[in-house]
């Protein structure tokens, strides 16, 4: 599986909703829990995933298991960037 | 009639049927009610009398349901505050409204921990969740804990003697306001129970209603939400917020859900989304209120909820609602936010407090049982608001909004008299905002103002002057008010600026520095 860049999606998170430079919590810490995302910050993380990785989020996919910790972020991408289309309902997945 | 009626007479008429949804967790009216009643007189026991205020500081939950509840059968004074409020507000709210009681979870409570000496009038704080979360170590105060509170048998399943009546406070409701201070809006039985009925009657709200709620409880239009589904016994869906859409429209497919109601910011989301793999068939109506929803959002919500009757509204926390524009008005007037809400009369007025005609823009004034009291011990501000009326025994609301009436009497909001801005339907007063970010070292100059946003309605943005040699960057400053501020409050741009313009008189100008 492709693994994302854990250091830079803790970056995006600390420096986007904590404005600082070093992600504070564990790396499983839910960020609703922490009151660091809301219903807005959550449209902000997906408008980076896209970007930064080139991956498509479906609507689907916009859930706390994927979205809500560093830990979720990084195997969600993962998962994106190792079988795009077979994620999101493609006929067949590359490689 | 009070407003914990609504919860008994539906435990009293129909028990059995689920009154709230959460999670995976399904609460009879019954199971309410029970726990409401054993919570009320834990709290009389610590010593709750009739008139006290107990602010509640939580996500919304049943736990936050079934307080707001007990508070009122034990003759309290609810106040519920946003779950993302912050401590130093918190401390405000609690000091000006001088709570005797506070209702939290452990993690929240553990953010007071350097403030329990600088809160003089609290005396109880009441721990929401399970007993084993653990409580916070650093409380000094007399400490309950809700979950053993529903278990012990040994507190009566009826609800205490009433000693309220309807003219009596039932809750506070903080909003804010152009002074840069939250005040607390103060409303009576009376005037809650009344705008529940005008709202639910043109709603043709419904015992079989299944009603979404994700909008947060401090919020008066998710509060309403609950009282609204108690009131006529109907089921409500709760959700802690839609910041996962996707989950939260899953589960309102499942439980086939009538109501839905939304504010412009939600709305925008919905039409960014596939809505065509959720069935909503069963949804008989939407309602949006907070800010204008856009003629364009009106058209494509009706083509992905064909079934659902649109109702476009208008309100504000000093008297809950004004407004509705009955749905089949939607085609032929679609920017109008209808007319007053039965038994509510509204019209507009010129700056000499004299009735306008057609086309012509005014303030909005309300008259009906629905208008508030005033802000809790602030005569200055209610004198602004409550003025009197056409006959020498009333007082009635000035909003502070202009309106227009078209010649059949229905209304078209054009703009607000002060400077607030309404952000994802809430209201947030610029000043609350520049009064946070001058307390930052090497800030001269703050000014706030709304701008344009196809999400938020308007978004916050701050322009700012440094003082010499200040190094504070965009990202400073948004810290410390990710720190200070609730979330809809914060500034989603900051923009430096050499200096800020001013009006003739020499006070920094908001209108203007959106221009230059």
């Amino acid at each position: 599986m492709v693994q994302p860049d854990v250091n830079a999606l803790r970056t995006f998170i600390a420096n986007n909703f904590l404005f600082c430079d070093d992600f504070p919590l564990s790396d499983a810490a839910s960020f609703m829990e922490a009151g660091i995302l809301d219903s807005v910050g959550v449209l902000q993380i997906i408008l980076f995933l896209e970007e930064r990785y080139r991956i498509k989020v479906a609507d689907e996919e916009i859930v706390p298991e994927n979205l809500d910790s560093i830990l979720g972020l990084a195997q969600f991408v993962g998962r994106k960037l190792t079988a795009p289309e077979m994620l999101t309902g493609g006929s067949h997945a590359t490689k | 009639m009070q407003l914990e009626n609504f919860l008994e007479n539906s435990a009293s008429h129909s028990p059995e049927k689920v009154a709230l949804i959460f999670d995976q967790r399904r609460l009879t009216y019954a199971e309410v009610e029970t726990a409401a009643n054993r919570l009320s007189h834990a709290l009389i026991a610590k010593g709750l009398v009739r008139g006290d205020r107990v602010t509640i500081w939580l996500e919304n939950s049943p736990d936050l349901v079934i307080a707001l509840f007990a508070v009122l059968k034990a003759g309290g004074v609810f106040v519920v505050v946003n779950p993302t409020t912050k401590g130093a507000k918190i401390q405000y709210i609690l000091n000006n409204s001088r709570s005797r009681i506070l209702v939290t979870d452990p993690r929240r409570a553990e953010l007071l921990r350097d403030c329990w000496s600088d809160l003089p009038y609290l005396q109880v704080v009441c721990l929401s969740g399970e007993a084993d979360h653990g409580d916070p170590g650093s409380c000094p105060l007399q400490l309950l804990a809700s979950s053993a509170v529903y278990a012990d048998q040994s507190l009566p399943d009826s609800p205490p003697d009433k000693k309220a009546i309807d003219i009596d406070l039932a809750a506070l409701i903080y909003t804010s306001g152009s002074t840069g201070r939250p005040k607390g809006v103060m409303m009576t039985h009376l005037n809650m129970v009344s705008a529940a009925t005008s709202i639910t009657t043109y709603l043709q709200s419904r015992a079989s209603d299944i009603v979404l709620c994700f909008l947060p409880l401090s919020f008066d239009y998710g509060l309403y939400q609950v009282l609204m589904a108690f009131k006529v016994g109907a089921t409500l869906l709760l959700e802690r917020s839609f910041a996962f859409p996707h989950r939260v429209l899953q589960t309102a497919v499942r439980e086939r859900i009538t109501g839905l109601p939304i504010v412009p910011t939600v709305s925008a989301i919905l039409l960014q989304m596939d809505m065509a793999q959720y069935d909503f068939s069963s949804l008989r109506y939407i309602t949006s209120t907070a800010a204008a929803l856009p003629t364009a959002h009106v058209s494509r919500l009706r083509t992905l909820f064909p079934n659902a009757r649109i109702y476009s509204m208008y309100g504000l926390t000093e008297c809950k609602r004004v407004s509705y524009l009955p749905p089949e008005q939607l085609d032929i007037r679609p920017t109008s936010v209808g007319r007053g809400m039965p038994n509510e009369e509204v019209y507009i007025v010129d700056e000499q407090g004299r009735r306008v005609g057609p086309g012509i823009v005014g303030e909005l004034v309300v008259r009906g049982a629905n208008v508030m009291k005033g802000y809790w011990e602030d005569p200055q501000e209610t004198s602004i608001r409550l003025r009197p009326g056409s006959y020498p025994w009333e007082q009635v609301l000035y909003t502070g909004d202009l309106f227009k009436a078209d010649d059949e009497g229905y209304l078209y909001f054009v703009g607000r008299k002060d400077e607030i801005i309404k952000s994802r339907g809430e209201k947030v007063s610029p000043k609350e905002v520049e009064e946070v970010i001058y307390r930052l070292d090497g800030v001269s100059e703050v000014l706030v103002v709304g701008v344009p946003d196809t999400i938020l309605g308007q978004a916050v943005k701050a322009y700012i002057t440094l003082r010499p040699g200040s190094t504070l960057t965009a990202a400073n400053v948004m810290q410390h008010c990710a720190q200070e501020l609730e979330d809809y409050m914060r500034p989603k741009f900051v923009e430096f600026r050499d200096h800020l313009p001013t009006t003739p008189t020499g006070k920094l100008s908001r209108r203007e520095v959106v221009t230059r």
